[in-house]
């Protein structure tokens, strides 16, 4: 009985061994989680660089920027992805020195209700965050009535929508608004999630473009692509320029270019409220993190080879899927980046 | 012959006691993985975590009153709201439905325990959160002004939590009183009956015989309730402020978990949300005691029906 129980048992163990060897001997299998912003573009990436490169295969979970940071801090998978860079201290704390490698660019946009009013409003960054502080509480407050001179705003309480699960777009949304409101920077500061001082808490874009819709006389922010893929009508945002610029493709890439020039060594770069003319206020980045001495040299040959065909050939899938592709300066000094990793 | 019976007895022993071993082996580890997961939160906050409103990851500022507050809150609400019409929903089926429709409708109840919670999320959302909405516009000035019900009407709040959980529990309660209450000897109602009892008396009397095991069916809906994670958080409003008032955005244990935990980078926040995880096991474990003690308490006093175990059921 034992001995008949054991000898399936090590049928089992063969089978499931050969079955990994017959796998693993024909392709290079890379894992990689953290942030659920780019999965669309990464996945769609994975699938056509594996068109071309059939020894190739990249598993990416989107398990949120956090996690991408824990995985690839206790090494589980061999890159992670994160909206927000990695923090100084998170970087002490990895086995080795993490890089970062900025993929596409992302923005956030206000979106609101307001009954009657069908205009596109005109927001200021500080006018944002104390509508987000709760000292701006009516849409027919002065502060908001004079950026939008010939619009006739209700008297009607203003009901502040945010995010309530973690996310990169909350981090993008409230670096801006420390950028632009001393207030905000030391009340409640930056992070995935934060303590807000007003409003309700729904869950991922869709939550909060639900609320706004929903509640009449709400404000909120959701990301770009969502704004675009379900024609959700949003606000233009003033820039350090004095524009009123409206989120797009382009206005984007812009405020990426004009980052490019001071572009730190190791692209950890917010580039909300970038100077320059066009230039989206509220736009960022998202990252690669990968190590900069690999223990798996063949992974990392192939990661490196995907990378570069994604700063170049993979860029014009962005669009379609509402990213803004990076400027040439940036794909420029990424490249040289690249080959920092050690592939020997 | 004997010796070869007695052996495979005792193989049988220890194999059915492993398995229950095994029961209070799984709820230990959970215990002792949150505990030593949330170390760094219990070194720094200790006690006062249980007891400060203050939930800031930027400052790095954890107290889970508020959503100990909303867990328990929402909870109680929905209780309130289940509990007679599940109860009712148990009469009917046992003692006073006809025949025919008896099977449909124990039927139809399980179905609605069988919805997956996302679902009623999603209706929550799109169907009762509006129509709340509605209910609480068009509320007297007077009963606005009350603490129960200030703050601005937005629908999502409090109260479309707990109805959605009295929805999501109403088929436990149901389906184990009626259970308790088939259970009820048939010598109790005619007893009653010979007496001249009416028939709501006489129903009274199996109610009355079959009170603890209700009171486990309420128990084990309580359990539900405080664990519901994805339906609520969908309508709750997810705002982490201690308020009296059914219409306010309130915040649970459960919701801040699943919101936050995939996010949370730096060692003492993660903590802090694994530590809520604790303080939520520790009050399900409480709540699931108390009701064990109540109905010991109430067995001992009366002879009735034993009561069902009241089980956490986690969505």
């Amino acid at each position: 009985m034992v001995s008949s129980a054991s000898r399936t048992l090590s049928t089992i163990v063969a089978c499931a061994a050969a079955l990994a060897c017959s796998v693993s001997a024909d392709a290079i299998k890379i894992n990689g989680a953290g942030a659920t912003f780019p999965y669309p573009i990464y996945s769609k990436w994975f699938a056509e660089y594996n068109k071309v490169h059939p020894d190739v295969e990249i598993n990416y979970q989107s398990i949120g920027s956090g996690g991408g940071i824990r995985q690839i801090q206790a090494q589980t998978v061999f890159f992670g992805a994160s909206d927000g860079p990695m923090t100084p201290e998170q970087l002490q704390a990895s086995p080795g020195r993490i890089l970062h490698f900025p993929t596409v660019l992302g923005a956030v946009v206000p979106v609101y209700n307001i009954p009657n009013v069908r205009t596109e409003l005109k927001f200021t960054g500080p006018v944002l965050a104390d509508i987000f502080l709760g000292k701006i509480t009516k849409w027919n407050d002065a502060a908001i009535a004079k950026l939008n001179p010939g619009v006739t705003l209700p008297a009607t309480d203003i009901t502040v929508a945010h995010r309530a699960d973690g996310s990169g777009t909350t981090y993008i949304w409230v670096d801006f608004l420390s950028k632009v409101s001393p207030e905000w920077k030391s009340k409640v500061g930056i992070n995935t999630s934060v303590n807000w001082p007003t409003g309700v808490g729904g869950r991922g874009n869709e939550g909060v473009a639900g609320l706004v819709s929903q509640t009449p006389g709400a404000i909120g922010y959701v990301e770009l692509i969502y704004a675009l893929q379900n024609k959700i009508s949003y606000g233009t945002v003033q820039n350090m320029a004095g524009e009123f610029t409206k989120a797009s493709v382009e206005s984007v890439t812009l405020a990426a270019a004009s980052a490019a020039t001071q572009m730190p060594p190791d692209f950890r770069v917010s580039i909300t409220n970038a100077p320059g003319k066009g230039v989206y206020p509220i736009s960022s980045f998202t990252w690669l993190l990968l190590y900069e001495s690999p223990k798996n040299k063949a992974q990392a040959k192939a990661m490196v080879d995907f990378v570069k065909w994604a700063l170049t050939d993979g860029q014009k899938y962005c669009a379609d899927l509402g990213y803004a592709p990076l400027p040439e300066s940036v794909v420029k000094l990424e490249m040289a980046a690249l080959a920092k990793i050690k592939l020997s | 012959m004997r010796r070869s019976n007695s052996r495979s007895e005792l193989a049988f022993r220890l194999g059915i006691g492993a398995f229950g071993f095994l029961i209070v082996a799984i709820v230990c580890t959970i215990g002792i993985v949150l505990a030593v997961q949330s170390m760094a939160s219990i070194r720094k906050f200790g006690l006062s975590f249980w007891l400060t409103r203050t939930w800031d990851p930027v400052a790095g500022e954890f107290g889970a009153l508020p959503f100990i507050w909303g867990t328990l809150y929402s909870s109680v609400i929905a209780l309130l709201l289940a509990t007679p019409i599940a109860l009712g929903i148990a009469v009917f089926i046992s003692e006073l439905c006809p025949q025919p429709l008896r099977q449909p409708l124990v039927f139809l109840t399980e179905l609605l325990a069988a919805i997956p919670s996302i679902v009623y999320g999603l209706w929550g959302i799109f169907v009762l959160v509006p129509a709340v909405r509605t209910v609480e516009r068009s509320l007297p000035e007077l009963l606005r002004g009350t603490p129960l019900f200030s703050g601005p009407p937005l629908g999502l709040g409090l109260l479309s939590a707990a109805l959605v959980l009295a929805v999501m529990v109403v088929p436990f309660i149901s389906s184990v009183s009626r259970e308790v209450l088939k259970s009820v000897p048939t010598a109790q109602r005619e007893a009653a009956y010979a007496l001249g009892a009416t028939r709501f008396e006489a129903i009274r009397t199996a109610l009355s015989y079959a009170r603890t095991g209700i009171i486990g069916a309420i128990m084990l809906g309580f359990g539900r309730a405080l664990g519901e994670t994805m339906a609520v958080t969908m309508v709750i409003g997810n705002n982490p402020r201690i308020s009296l008032s059914l219409v306010a955005p309130q915040y649970t244990m459960a919701a801040v978990i699943a919101n936050e935990f995939t996010e949370a980078a730096d060692e003492l926040y993660l903590s802090a949300l694994v530590e809520i995880g604790l303080v939520l096991f520790i009050i399900t474990l409480l709540v699931n005691s108390l009701s064990r003690l109540l109905i010991w308490s109430m067995n001992r006093t009366s002879r009735v029906v034993t009561a069902p175990e009241p089980v956490h059921a986690s969505a």
